[in-house]
């Protein structure tokens, strides 16, 4: 119990009551204050002597009492040289208390903090990622200057690390490092950028969190991510997501078109008491002007609707707000049960809480009324929760539950709480103002509680009542005799001012009265408080002008009074007064108009809610709660006119290398991924695909950091694939998409800038780029190529990886090739130089047993009608096999779908609605497409497992208005992928499968046609086979395995001596297959 | 976000600060003080104060002030929801939260701090995830270290915070397997004077306590899901499996935890398991007072209530009470007028009372009002809306664990006027 023991000695020894005067005062400097006990001094060099021990048992025990003395806001600075030494000390508590210090004065002892530093450099390079995290916090928070630098580079370096641990301590970092030197920031901005596109969860809060700090003006970032983040949303850590939730509720304020009625707002709504109004009058909003909702939009309001069931407050409350400040009107209400239960909280939850249901049942009561009671105040509630309550309740009150609030409010105004009983009693003077049906009873019952024997009670009645009567200058002269009589037992200013203010305003009605009340002030005048005083001269001056003649004397005398008041504000006003109503010869024109001057009718006050002037602050804010803008709050904008492009959130779906990525994902089947978005996946699958870890190359540089890495194989492989394909591929690939980005960024800008021609402008861009990419399909150009060149690099990664597991390399002569190599160019310029070179690589084992998938040797260009433009109203689909394998899943063949519009409208929303699949037959749908602008042509990828069997899936093509069921049925050779094989091992599996599994034909043709080339070129055109090597000219081989159980198919071709004949022979397991696909070669070769 | 953490006692002793940027002067806290100072009672502090260069939030718990300083905008239930957690911890590891524990564990306290918190923002809170990274102290564990200079510092990732499910721990054994849900259901309502009901609803909880090895995946399903209205659920449920079939399916964290709490939906009426007659009366000009309450049992379905306590706040000018309780013991605190009654079972042969005068400080009016009874009791085996747990299901792991559910009624804010 070491750490114990030393917190007792610390108190007992050291000066306790020194310490404590110390912080009672909290103004002497502790420093100061600490080297003055001898005690002390000594104290600190035992702890050195302890650091300075070589066992890590004294050197603990000297940090545990250190970290003591700093948790107790003492001064331990002069131990710095000590402590720093111990900062690469093996015992990894020692470590971290050091850390703990370090945190702590590095800021005062900069010199002797930089020594630490190159341990720190060190730590960034652990293997442990739990070491090199808490380097980089520590490094980042020691707040030294002239380390700027290397915590930039840290952060960079840290940015691409391939812990999502390290990367979510980078993003805290990064806001560390903006606060010690803002003029990072351009530069913190590219790694937020960078970070931003990080698929992890983990992640995500905190890059957000510096995004909110360093750029938070800066929502162009976002554009991007925005549906990613939606996506991962639930499954973010809480903290992260009310962070992400108040800065989406942000984005979306400036990239969405109003979800309310048009000429509504926030303003009028207060008109219209009932949701079903709000409805209605939506209703025929709509009609006027149709609107539809953003499908962002309603991704952002969908998406969050979970997270109301959160356990964390914050979290519920952010989603409450973002759904009040962005969602229609008629779908706030759910909002309404999540944010009572929080009422069960603590006070502190409750508190917050109940402020902004205040502010929200200003304008909306319908959404609480059901809620009603939960409002009650208990005797128990602290007075602050009291009246929060209250005032809801007022906020809620209406014709239907007054008479149920004013018998609850009768409760509380005989509280015990005086203070309370105060507000209830204005606030049944509002509810009297509001309702008009019960301002005669509420009025009745004020004049009760006037007997109250609580003067409090009774002022606040006065000074309410004074408001109500002022409201209805009807005959209430009972009432006011009853408050002059008050006049003599209540004490309390406000409450006597009121009255006097109310005689003098009435005093016709009262004129017995009137004139008695102003002699009983006159006489008591001097010891009156100054706004009584004040209302004195008032009344007088009133009585004054309507019944001079028993006031005269009584006014003059007031005024006498005043003139020699100690207050200047009295004698100010005595002396006002006076000019104005004794007429003498100084007096001007005014006092003519003296009567109109001093009865004139005044305008009733307004009983408003104190929370009126808060609605302008986004709700859930600090500056809400205290109702001044905050530092550092960030304005919610009006949604604009007309929505900014939403194109600019697609993420590219034309750029195949993205929509490739996810494999490891949509394979492993994890029941624990997602909690909440389960069942959703399906229909967010294609696109949390695009979305999840990005292995493949094309996205060059910051691959490693994007990529999620949960499984550590992806990780491997794209680290070798970085540093062993070499930067060449990737430079290529890098300087390729930059124009074009950066083209994109531009055009952006400059939609931005001239708002006016934005529709126009964004859809011509759009269109251009959407152009360029039907063009580059069509002609399978740079589009194409660089899809190539990923899988490219697929295949390099394979070849290596035969390389490195075969021992003895044969080179075999390249001429055997060619005749494989041209034909496989000659159709399509699909293969460049380097594939080839990458196929002789493949095949040059020939002793390896290995069987692997290889690249498909020729990719037809055939495509087959999806769904017919007649058919599609406009709408054309073409799908065709690109024989890539299937990145959604090893069991799928893909399937690229070209969307074309060809109408002259504009297609939206083009997704995949129903499927009807086969038994076992599954399928990866695309991500949904916004629109398609006329004349577009947009391609997609999808997975299909077919089962290997040749059956159709059929599903429904949607758009926002139609829906088309289309089918893809395969041909045979589709379900097939190549496959890599050594002559010898094509032998050894054919032996096996003999019997039943082997089929054959016949074919006669002429002997032209029997080339190798020829036979190569017509087996490739059917079915997506890899060639296998052979010995014999007269032997042609052919060897695939099916997409879907990996059984093996395997095609010979032997060619008869008289050179018109040859013999096909498959052999598979799957001999269905195999006998459809024997039945479609034969006509094939036999044809001229 | 939260730049400086104090921990204040309730004798405004500043026992404890942290800072995750740089140092803030212990001074901000004068404008608590002062804050304090005006709201006279603890609980009226508010929980947000603006001062000139920074904000305040803090929070009250076991005595203790929670005050962390803020420079920036941030919302206020983030900080308040994070300064729970951060009781809660301590709670956890230390059994209590009380300034004794907080000084005796100072270290850990600070470590934990600097854990749960970079830079401001929360970094882990999973007490899961805590625990591995930071052992909790054990008697035994402290004389171990002493010995072996071992430290309770893990030095690996938990990998719970790498994971999808961060608030398990890897590797849990246990030789007995266990789970246990305890359904617990409390009754907040308003009575009025003539004895009906204002308001009335039910607001339950399950708190689980699993003791499983392994990965184990439960769902537990309930005989009338439909009871439950409204519903917040541990991170660790399927909210689309609630959703489809009203089934909860979770991956529990290991130990205690609360799984759920729910409100019953409020068209059912709520059954009053108890009431009260109460005749207290201060009479004019005289400087004493009648006070008479009986409890009685009422609906309570068959089962013992138990555990009755009344509590009542007497008005300012009450100076002392002598009473006769037919049943339990009562005390009266003169300072904070506070009466408590200790009831104990209710047996419907003779209903307990307590009977007895009240004095009244001579000269002073009569208080106005009469004050209203907190009643508090508890009801085994019964949750009152009639929810039921229909079964538990584990898969993932092999083993047979040991499964139990009890229920349990309570009083929530139960307040009858008088």
């Amino acid at each position: 119990m070491s750490s114990n023991s030393f917190v007792y000695n610390e108190q007992s020894g050291g000066g306790e009551a020194a310490e404590l005067g110390q912080e009672a005062t909290a103004t002497i400097s502790p420093a100061g204050a600490f080297g003055l006990f001898s005690s002390d001094l000594k104290k600190n060099e035992d702890l050195k002597q302890m650091l300075e021990s070589s066992k890590d048992s004294a050197k603990l025990d000297a940090m545990k009492r250190i970290v003591g003395m700093i948790a107790k806001g003492k001064n331990a600075s002069e131990l710095f040289p000590a402590v720093v030494k111990n900062v690469a000390s093996k015992n990894i508590e020692i470590k971290k208390l050091v850390y703990v210090y370090l945190v702590r004065y590095a800021e005062e002892q900069q010199d002797l903090a930089l020594l630490s530093i190159s341990t720190f450099q060190r730590a960034l390079k652990d293997p442990n990622q739990l070491i090199r995290a808490s380097a980089l916090r520590v490094l980042s928070s020691i707040r030294v200057p002239i380390i700027v630098p290397i915590m930039m580079l840290a952060i960079k370096e840290a940015s691409a690390d391939l812990s999502p641990y390290v990367r979510k301590n980078a993003a805290h970092a990064i806001q560390k490092l903006y606060s010690l030197d803002p003029e990072q920031k351009e530069m913190l901005i590219e790694v937020i950028e960078k970070l931003l596109r990080d698929k992890s969860t983990l992640v995500a809060g905190s890059v957000v969190m510096a995004f909110e700090e360093v750029c938070p003006d800066r929502i162009d970032l976002i554009h991007k991510n925005y549906r990613k983040l939606c996506n991962l949303l639930v499954d973010v850590e809480e903290w992260g997501q009310v962070v992400i939730i108040h800065m989406l509720t942000r984005y979306a304020r400036t990239q969405f078109v109003s979800p309310w009625k048009e000429d509504g707002g926030l303003e009028d709504n207060e008109k219209s008491f009932y949701e079903s109004d709000d409805e209605q009058k939506e209703k025929t909003d709509r009609r006027k002007k149709p609107y539809a909702m953003d499908p962002d939009h309603r991704l952002l309001i969908r998406n969050t609707k979970p997270l109301l069931q959160s356990r964390n407050a914050a979290v519920v409350m952010a989603v409450a707000q973002l759904y009040w400040h962005i969602s229609p009107k008629s779908e706030t209400g759910i909002i309404s049960k999540s944010l009572v239960r929080l009422l069960r909280s603590n006070r502190e939850v409750q508190y917050i809480v109940l402020q902004n249901i205040a502010t929200m049942s200003i304008q909306r009561k319908g959404i609480f009324e059901p809620y009603l009671k939960s409002f009650y105040v208990r005797s128990t509630d602290p007075t602050m929760i009291k009246t929060l309550k209250l005032e809801i309740l007022t906020n809620l009150a209406n014709e239907a539950n007054i008479s149920t609030l004013l018998r609850e409010f009768q409760t509380y105004v005989k509280s015990q709480d005086k203070q309370f009983a105060a507000a209830t009693i204005q606030t049944i003077g509002r509810c009297a103002a509001n309702i008009s049906e019960v301002a005669d009873t509420c009025l009745n019952g004020l004049v009760c509680l006037l007997s109250n024997r609580d003067e409090i009670v009774v002022a606040e009645s006065v000074v309410v009542i004074k408001k109500l009567l002022q409201m209805q200058p009807a005959q209430h002269g009972e009432i006011i005799k009853h408050m002059g009589k008050l006049l003599d037992s209540i004490t309390v200013p406000v409450a006597r001012a009121s009255i006097l203010w109310l005689i003098g305003e009435n005093c016709e009605r009262v004129p017995k009265i009137a004139p008695d009340v102003l002699r009983k002030m006159a006489k008591s005048f001097t010891s009156e408080d100054d706004l009584v005083k004040l209302q004195i001269l008032n009344l007088g001056a009133k009585l004054y002008l309507t019944n001079s003649k028993q006031t005269k004397l009584l006014t003059q005398y007031v005024l006498n009074l005043g003139k020699y008041d100690q207050n200047y504000d009295i004698r100010d006003r005595t002396r006002f007064i006076r000019q104005l109503i004794v007429p003498n010869e100084k007096s001007g024109a005014l006092s003519k108009y003296a009567k109109k001057i001093f009865l004139a009718q005044k305008p009733a006050p307004l009983l408003e809610s104190p929370f009126k002037d808060r609605e302008h602050f986004q709700l859930g804010t600090l500056s809400h709660t205290l109702n001044i803008k905050a530092s550092g709050y960030l304005e919610l904008s009006n949604w604009p006119e007309v929505a900014p492009d939403p194109s600019v959130r697609n993420v590219e779906v034309i750029e195949l290398a993205k929509e490739w990525t996810p494999a490891g994902k949509a394979k492993k089947e994890n029941p624990s991924k997602k909690f909440y978005s389960e069942s959703e996946e399906e229909e967010d699958s294609s696109d949390s695909g695009s979305d999840s870890e990005s292995e493949s190359g094309s996205e060059s540089g910051d691959d490693g950091a994007s990529s999620e890495d949960t499984s550590e194989d992806s990780e491997d492989s794209s680290n070798e694939q970085e540093s062993e394909n070499g930067s060449v591929a990737e430079d290529k690939a890098a300087t390729k998409r930059n124009p074009e980005t950066k083209g994109e960024s531009d055009s952006e800008d400059g939609e931005k800038k001239n708002k006016k021609s934005q529709t126009s402008d964004s859809s011509n861009v759009e269109s251009s780029s959407i152009e360029e990419s039907s063009s580059e399909s069509e002609s399978q150009s740079e589009n194409e190529s660089e899809s190539r060149k990923v899988t490219k690099e697929k295949e390099k990664k394979l070849k290596q990886d035969r390389i490195s597991l075969t021992k003895d390399v044969s080179l075999l002569d390249l001429d055997d090739f060619n005749p494989i190599s041209t034909p496989v160019a000659l159709p399509t310029p699909v293969l460049s130089p380097s594939l080839i070179a990458d196929l002789e690589g493949l095949n040059l084992s020939t002793s390896s047993s290995v069987i692997s998938v290889s690249t498909p040797v020729f990719v037809p260009v055939k495509t087959h009608v999806l769904l017919h433009r007649m058919s599609g109203k406009g709408l054309a689909a073409h799908y065709f096999f690109p024989r890539q394998p299937c990145i959604f899943g090893d069991k799928m063949v893909s399937v690229q779908i070209t969307l074309e519009n060809t109408s002259d409208q504009k297609i939206e929303n083009i997704h995949i609605g129903g499927k009807k699949l086969p038994i076992g037959m599954q399928m990866h749908i695309f991500n949904p497409i916004d629109s398609l602008e006329p004349k577009g042509s947009i391609t997609v990828s999808m997975g299909i497992d077919f089962c290997d069997s040749t059956q159709t899936a059929s599903f429904q093509l949607c758009t926002k208005d139609n829906c088309f069921n289309v089918n893809i049925q395969p041909p045979i050779g589709e379900l097939l992928l190549p496959v890599a094989m050594s002559e010898k091992d094509f032998k050894k599996e054919q032996g096996m499968l003999t019997g039943m599994n082997e089929t054959s034909a016949t074919i006669i043709t002429a002997p032209q046609n029997f080339t190798p080339s020829v036979i190569l070129q017509k087996v490739v055109n059917v079915a997506n086979m890899g060639a296998v090597p052979s010995g014999q000219d007269k032997i042609h081989r052919f060897a695939a395995k099916t997409v879907h159980s990996g059984s093996l198919m395997l095609v010979t071709v032997e060619l008869k001596e008289e050179g018109s004949t040859a013999q096909l022979i498959i052999n598979t397991e799957k001999t269905v297959i195999g006998s459809v696909l024997l039945r479609e070669l034969k006509p094939v070769l036999s044809q001229g | 976000m939260i730049h400086s953490l104090f921990l204040i006692n309730c004798s405004g002793d500043i026992f404890l600060e942290k800072h995750w940027k740089s140092v803030v002067s212990q001074s901000v806290c004068d404008y608590f003080f002062e804050a304090q100072e005006k709201a006279a009672d603890v609980e009226n502090v508010p929980p947000v104060i603006s001062t000139p260069h920074h904000y305040l939030i803090s929070i009250y718990r076991d005595k203790l002030f929670f005050v962390s300083v803020i420079q920036t905008e941030v919302p206020p239930l983030f900080v308040i929801e994070f300064l729970h957690r951060v009781a809660d911890t301590f709670q956890d590891y230390f059994g209590e939260c009380s300034e004794a524990a907080i000084k005796d564990n100072v270290v850990i306290v600070y470590e934990l701090l600097e854990e749960m918190l970079d830079n401001g923002f929360p970094l882990a809170t999973e007490s899961n995830i805590l625990k591995e990274l930071i052992k909790p102290p054990t008697i035994l564990r402290s004389v171990v270290n002493s010995i072996t200079g071992s430290s309770n510092v893990g030095d690996t990732l938990p990998t719970g915070q790498l994971s999808n499910i961060p608030w398990r721990r890897a590797g849990v054994k246990y030789t007995n397997n266990e789970a246990y849900f305890d359904v617990i259901e409390e009754i907040d309502a308003i009575i009025d004077k003539s004895g009906s009901t204002v308001f009335a609803e039910i607001q339950g909880v399950i708190d689980a306590c699993i003791k499983l090895s392994g990965m184990p995946d439960l769902s537990l399903s309930f005989m009338n899901p439909r009871l439950l209205d409204d519903v917040s659920f541990h991170p660790c449920i399927r909210f689309k499996r609630w959703e489809s079939e009203r089934v909860l399916s979770f991956i529990p964290p290991d130990g205690n935890f609360r799984l759920i709490s729910y409100r019953v939906s409020s068209q059912n009426l709520v059954a009053i398991p108890v009431y009260v007659k109460h005749s207290i009366s201060f009479k004019e000009n005289s400087s004493c007072g009648r006070f008479d309450i009986t409890i009685g049992p009422k609906q309570n379905m068959g089962k013992t209530i138990e555990g009755i306590t009344v509590t009542v706040h007497m008005p300012k000018v009450v100076l002392n009470m002598s009473l006769t309780p037919a049943q339990g013991s009562y005390t009266f605190d003169p300072v904070t007028k506070v009466l408590t009654w200790d009831v104990g079972k209710i047996t419907p042969q003779k209903l307990p009372s307590l009977k007895g005068l009240v004095n009244l400080q001579s000269g002073a009016p009569k208080p106005e009002e009469n004050p209203s009874l907190n009643i508090q009791f508890k009801i085994q085996q019964l949750a009152i809306s009639g929810l039921k747990v229909n079964r538990l299901d584990m898969y993932g792991e092999k083993y047979k664990p040991f499964k139990g559910v009890k229920y349990v009624t309570k009083a929530g804010k139960f307040q009858v006027r008088t």
